[in-house]
């Protein structure tokens, strides 16, 4: 069963990464071929498993402010910025849409 | 001191006593490396800050405070941990440039421990692949393939272009650090380990691969894949090197809430001699499809090894192990779709010079920063997250992943201390053979035994064993009990002494290694 050219132009936007060609739609279809062979495992009443620490209470720590105030740091390896801002192209323009 | 020792018992003595400075040491190590090139198993090679940390070692050994036995010790470090002020690439053209602002907690626990950090080591891309084939800095060469071991065992052709032609993988992803420790640039290096990316170069290279338990050492400033099953890796050239890095890395870290917060005592090794009390179990799913009848002999050997010392050897049954590959690339390409949503050309890493719009700057962006093997893992991984495959494919692998943990949890509960199981398929495979197949199916095939430990969070280590009819290293794999890494590595060591695994014979290591220390016919020393 292919995969409709609807659900590769939902999965290029959702992902904002391209399949570029054929090949990397043929990469989707065996991986999903691949991972069709989990339906022969019978996990009748299994609860999923998030985390192999799921028996633990992970550590929260207070809300304290412990550190920050490293501006000159992250703004170091962006490669557009004005001042103390990152700076993006203009938003709300959706992606062209996927030709076949 | 030789270039070969073990820290714990020679080259931590040699440094107490003078007989070395660590400022020699390094140097040396950075000349191995110089001269070692051709491995390409360094992407960074971070020269004037290791020479200053050595510098400071120095003095410390000068006042007679040295800050343990790692001071003044020259490590690697795979190049998806975060090291401040060097570049930290993950092998991919998203991050080249990027200069980390901070250390990885892994990182800083080293240094702070003294040790010398002389660079970052090569990988596949993002930790992605099984080879150490498929990042942006190209392969990294086993440096087994220039051993005399391996020479001796080719077929001799005139043609001298072959040799070139016949080198060996050193698997993956955390080839470059496996070569490193096996090429003796370095005494100890990190890894990572996902799916087996810690163990499976270890086995490839000859040296000792652990992959600690889940939850036991800081993946704070780790570059994550699979948040749910990374870990930090120890690769070093014998088992109680490993325990020593383990003592000074394990621990809870407040600055990642998936370290548990029992308290970890660093611990030496005891020198078994009595394995009667041992129960060693023998899954025999793990005799896999496409399993050579080398390492098959050399598992079963092992096994009657353990069983004539006394021990209890007990085959059992881990029956949701052929399901853990396909469990995995469900849920590893889950959680990179994920976790690669942060490069976005913004913040950090490559910008596309594309300025239409947010989206299609985010969307070029990763074009160019991403390679195929990236770029099918996340869009897969979208796949399997879409609402109408959720339950179908990434709740159904989390159930499965819950079976596969609970195989382990019956086998360790009916009384089996360790298990033991092969750790690859076979022994390195030449390059020009290995890239015949795309990462995906190599990752599938290569990662077959080593990724249920993932799966279930639990310790596991390689110990290399033998070498093969090729001359080149294969490793066995024991996987242990939750936090019971002092109980694995005992096992482990006593394996080790058993086995005594040969040196390898590098013309380059001969000329910059002024012996100084008789005892080296082995690679373990206890």
């Amino acid at each position: 069963q292919k995969v409709s050219v609807e659900v590769l132009d939902h999965l290029e936007h959702l992902a904002l990464v391209d399949f570029r060609d054929s090949e990397g739609v043929e990469r989707l279809q065996k991986a999903i071929e691949f991972a069709d062979q989990l339906h022969e495992v019978n996990t009748d009443g299994v609860e999923p498993m998030d985390s192999v620490l799921e028996d633990r209470c992970l550590y929260l720590r207070e809300d304290d402010v412990t550190e920050g105030n490293c501006t000159k740091e992250l703004l170091e390896n962006a490669r557009e910025k004005v001042e103390e801002y990152f700076v993006a192209p203009p938003g709300n323009i959706p992606l062209p849409k996927l030709e076949e | 001191a030789a270039l070969k020792d073990g820290l714990r018992s020679q080259v931590s003595a040699a440094l107490k006593e003078g007989r070395v400075t660590p400022t020699e040491l390094c140097q040396r190590c950075l000349a191995l490396i110089k001269s070692t090139k051709f491995l390409n198993a360094y992407i960074t090679v971070a020269e004037e800050t290791a020479l200053k940390q050595a510098e400071e070692s120095e003095e410390r050994y000068k006042r007679g405070q040295p800050l343990g036995i790692l001071d003044g010790i020259p490590i690697a470090v795979k190049d998806n941990f975060n090291t401040a002020g060097i570049e930290t690439t993950c092998a991919s053209n998203m991050l080249k440039g990027y200069i980390s602002p901070y250390n990885a907690t892994v990182v800083q626990k080293l240094l702070d421990h003294g040790a010398v950090l002389l660079g970052k080591t090569n990988l596949d891309e993002f930790a992605m692949g099984s080879g150490s084939t498929d990042g942006v800095f190209g392969p990294v060469r086993n440096p087994w393939s220039y051993s005399k071991q391996y020479k001796e065992k080719s077929v001799p052709r005139s043609h001298s272009a072959d040799a070139e032609s016949k080198w060996v993988i050193t698997g993956g992803s955390s080839g470059g650090s496996a070569a490193a420790v096996s090429s003796f640039t370095c005494f100890a290096a990190l890894g990572s380990d996902t799916g087996g990316s810690t163990r499976n170069p270890a086995a490839h290279c000859g040296v000792v691969g652990l992959k600690p338990t889940y939850g036991l050492i800081s993946r704070h400033g780790l570059i994550p894949l699979v948040n749910s099953m990374d870990v930090p890796g120890i690769l070093t050239r014998c088992v109680d090197d490993a325990a020593v890095l383990l003592g000074s890395l394990a621990g809870h870290d407040p600055k990642d809430s998936t370290t548990i917060q029992d308290d970890f005592k660093p611990f030496e090794l005891p020198s078994l001699t009595d394995v009667s009390k041992l129960s060693i179990g023998i899954p025999k799913e793990y005799h896999a499809p496409g399993l050579s009848s080398e390492i098959l002999a050399l598992w079963s050997k092992a096994a009657d090894l353990f069983k004539n010392a006394g021990a209890k050897v007990v085959e059992v049954s881990l029956p949701h192990t052929p399901y853990s590959i396909v469990c995995y690339h469900v849920l590893c390409t889950a959680e990179v779709a994920s976790n690669m949503a942060r490069f976005d050309g913004l913040e950090y890493g490559h910008r596309s010079a594309m300025k239409d719009s947010t989206e299609s700057m985010y969307a070029a962006t990763r074009r160019e920063g991403f390679n195929d093997v990236v770029r099918g893992r996340i869009l897969s991984g979208n796949y399997f997250l879409l609402k109408q495959n959720y339950e179908k494919y990434f709740v159904k692998a989390q159930k499965v992943r819950r079976l596969i943990a609970n195989d382990f949890v019956k086998v360790f509960r009916s009384g089996v201390d360790v298990l033991l199981t092969p750790t690859t398929l076979s022994d390195a495979a030449p390059y020009m053979e290995f890239i015949q197949e795309d990462n995906r199916t190599r990752s599938a095939q290569d990662d077959i035994l080593t990724q249920a430990a993932n799966m279930a969070g639990l310790p596991a280590i390689n110990v290399p064993t033998a070498l093969s009819e090729r001359g080149l290293p294969v490793g066995l794999q024991f996987i242990g009990r939750s936090f019971q890494e002092k109980q694995l590595l005992t096992v482990a060591k006593w394996f080790e002494k058993q086995v005594q695994f040969p040196v390898i014979q590098l013309e380059e290591v001969k000329k910059h290694d002024n012996g100084a220390f008789q005892h080296q016919k082995s690679a373990s020393f206890s």
